[in-house]
């Protein structure tokens, strides 16, 4: 099925189930809109998610894709649209009897109840046996490491370790589908960045459905298996990370995601080039979807221009590379990568990044600098709008 | 908070951030403390016909000599007096009572409300709590009498009652324990309500979304939830109505009959019919101490709930 596999290029694992189109999905959300007064929060949306899925909602605050998750708990109700769930429509469904859980972004633990009440809470709702509810609360929190805190109170633990009781809280009931809202915003980075990869290997290993909000690209970027994202109410792209951000849609995903160095012109006769951006003619690797003479941005990533002090390129003459004469103005220094700022002599900014392999010392270059930028074909996005 | 935290030296305050801390001492002192000692040092004489009514007195012209012989005239006496007449005891139990029964009804009253008024929107809630103290502008006294207007026999309340043929016979109101409940709900509701708002309006809205995402529907999470997490609202104002109510004399006194002698009378009966300035003064101090222990309950519960924060 080749259809199938161009779509799963991008995928993270063995993992696509999106692109087996005999696949039912688990969560549709059908054509909802959701307004509050005169503000549309979410705008006719549709979108599917798999059994198994880490689905990433990403985007700016205020696209709402908060409103989205609500939607799906419930706390939410929709002016138009369905969100179904293994084929049954959640509408007149209370939150209290949805098959899904949530995990609030203010972790929203009862501070009246121990971190044993808190977990056992959900379980205590179904009226399970006693017994039946310590082995499962037990379990839960030998599973995020707070066996030993059981007695606490949520006040009497750290923040890394409430965030914890969320989640084993949220886990607990075996959700159908667990929703995440900002699960790490609280976190300091270091610990966030741990707790990403613990997130990810305890969905595959429960085996799970996660939809995870968040307005951080690279925690959806680390966890998720696709990523929807959204601006204004409205998706812009949903693919895996690797797609997102290789094959953005649009100048507002390429934008959105990363940075990236655009350059408007129009679409050249041959489909291969974009004639009269401010670098001049440029070539690209495939086939551009545009009429000739169509207006087209070429988006090019900082770490795809690569930077040499003499035009030596040997495939200049073959014509599969672009290059450019630039001035070198600043330089950011991160530690594992700098950034650098520069102009091209038609005074047109260009960003590079390259990775601080060399020592320190070897890296010859300052401000004012002469360099020239060039970059493959390959390295060339064609983006229509 | 951890440790270290706690354990650091206090930092360096000014003169006057040393002052500001130490006006609420102050006010204390001069407020409370000293008038109690004066109160304790009267219990502990003893009557007498003289101006003032009791001796010993406090004699500076006689020094040291003074001093001693004012300690030495001291005794437990009256206290002794108390234990012995069954009027004091009926009167305190009478006023608990009271009090006790008052507080729960207010409870039951108040909760409602102040969870109702948390549960309008922003701009209304304003307005609420502008109407629930709204009756303050009226003079206390005034209100009571109003009271009185409207339970007299042939008072609105009756004919109204008459008037929808709920009752044959106008209902006696005036002069029963029925009056002094009305009249201490109505007095001390804001007391209970507002203490109750501040609480309940704090509640955190994301725990009965994460109470109804568990499985929990919003009637049960309203027992689950919200009133354990309300309870310092509760405490706060059951003590701000049981507290005052145990000692009121107003009430009791203007709806009350001579049957419901509550402790705020008999400390009036002591003081201005019998000139038994000890004796009066003897009753206040077991009343002051009675009412400490609910107080130091309410302490704990606030710095159980400030070292929550």
């Amino acid at each position: 099925m080749p259809a199938v596999e161009s779509r799963t290029g991008f995928a993270k694992r063995d993992f696509a189930p999106w692109a087996d189109r005999a696949l039912a999905p688990l969560l549709r959300i059908e054509g909802v809109t959701k307004r509050f007064g005169a503000y549309t929060a979410v705008d006719h949306l549709s979108l599917d998610i798999y059994q198994g899925e880490f689905f990433a909602l990403l985007g700016p605050s205020g696209c709402g894709k908060t409103t989205l998750l609500r939607l799906i708990a419930g706390f939410e109700r929709a002016g138009a649209g369905r969100v179904v769930l293994d084929g049954v429509d959640l509408a007149p469904v209370p939150p209290y009897r949805r098959p899904v859980n949530m995990m609030f972004q203010s972790y929203a633990l009862f501070p009246h109840l121990t971190v044993e009440g808190n977990v056992a809470f959900g379980l205590k709702q179904e009226g399970l046996p006693k017994a039946q509810i310590a082995e499962r609360v037990a379990e839960m929190l030998t599973l995020v490491r707070l066996e030993k805190f059981g007695a606490r109170k949520p006040h009497e633990l750290s923040g890394g370790q409430r965030q914890r009781v969320a989640l084993a809280r949220s886990l607990v009931k075996r959700p159908r589908v667990l929703l995440l809202d900002e699960p790490m915003a609280a976190l300091d980075k270091k610990l966030r960045g741990e707790t990403q990869f613990e997130l990810m290997d305890l969905q595959r290993r429960l085996g799970l459905t996660f939809v995870i909000v968040t307005h951080d690209q690279s925690e959806a970027m680390t966890v998720a298996d696709r990523i929807a994202v959204m601006d204004r109410g409205r998706l812009m792209q949903v693919a895996p990370p690797a797609e997102i951000y290789e094959q953005p849609n649009s100048r507002w995903v390429a934008d959105f995601i990363g940075s990236v160095n655009l350059l408007e012109g129009r679409a050249g006769r041959d489909g291969m080039s974009v004639e009269g951006t401010a670098l001049g003619r440029l070539h690209v690797a495939a086939k551009i979807a545009a009429e000739p003479g169509a207006t087209v941005w070429v988006a090019v990533r900082p770490e795809k221009l690569r930077m040499t002090p003499t035009p030596g390129s040997p495939d200049r003459q073959s014509a599969l590379e672009n290059d450019v004469a630039a001035t070198l103005v600043d330089i950011a220094y991160l530690g594992d990568l700098s950034i650098y700022r520069l102009r091209t002599d038609a005074g047109v900014p260009l960003q590079a990044t390259r990775a601080n392999t060399a020592p320190l010392a070897e890296r010859g270059t300052g401000a004012n600098d002469k360099v020239w930028l060039s970059f493959p074909r390959d390295a060339a996005i064609v983006l229509t709008r | 908070m951890t440790d270290a935290h706690r354990t650091r030296q206090k930092p360096y305050r000014s003169f006057m951030a040393k002052l500001v801390v130490r006006i609420p001492y102050a006010w204390l002192i001069a407020f409370f403390l000293v008038p109690f000692l004066i109160v304790l040092k009267i219990s502990l004489s003893q009557t007498a016909i003289a101006q003032p009514p009791y001796t010993p007195v406090f004699d500076l012209a006689a020094g040291w000599h003074g001093i001693a012989r004012l300690f030495a005239g001291l005794s437990l006496d009256n206290y002794a007096f108390l234990g012995s007449d069954p009027l004091y005891f009926l009167s305190y139990a009478k006023s608990v009572e009271i009090a006790a029964f008052s507080t729960v009804m207010l409870l039951i009253i108040g909760y409602p409300i102040a969870y109702a008024m948390t549960r309008t929107p922003r701009r209304v809630q304003a307005v609420l709590v502008v109407s629930v103290i709204l009756p303050f502008w009226t003079s206390f006294l005034i209100r009571i009498y109003a009271w009185m207007n409207i339970l007299q026999h042939d008072g609105p309340l009756n004919r109204l009652l008459l008037a929808l043929d709920l009752v044959r016979e106008p209902p006696v109101w005036l002069s029963t324990n029925t009056a002094v409940y009305i009249g201490i709900v109505y007095s001390y509701l804001p007391f209970m309500v507002l203490p109750l708002y501040a609480t309940l309006e704090k509640l955190d809205e994301s725990l009965l979304e994460a109470a109804a995402d568990l499985g929990c529907p919003r009637w049960k999470a309203f027992w689950l939830i919200t009133l354990p997490l309300s309870a310092p609202g509760v405490i706060a104002g059951a003590l701000l109505c049981f507290i005052p109510a145990v000692g009121e004399f107003v009430i009791p006194d203007l709806l009350g009959g001579s049957r419901t002698a509550m402790i705020g009378q008999t400390i009036w009966t002591e003081f201005f019919a019998n000139k038994d300035w000890p004796t009066a003064s003897a009753v206040a101090v077991v009343l002051v101490c009675l009412l400490v222990t609910p107080i130091v309950i309410f302490q704990h519960q606030t710095m159980r709930g400030v070292e929550r924060d």
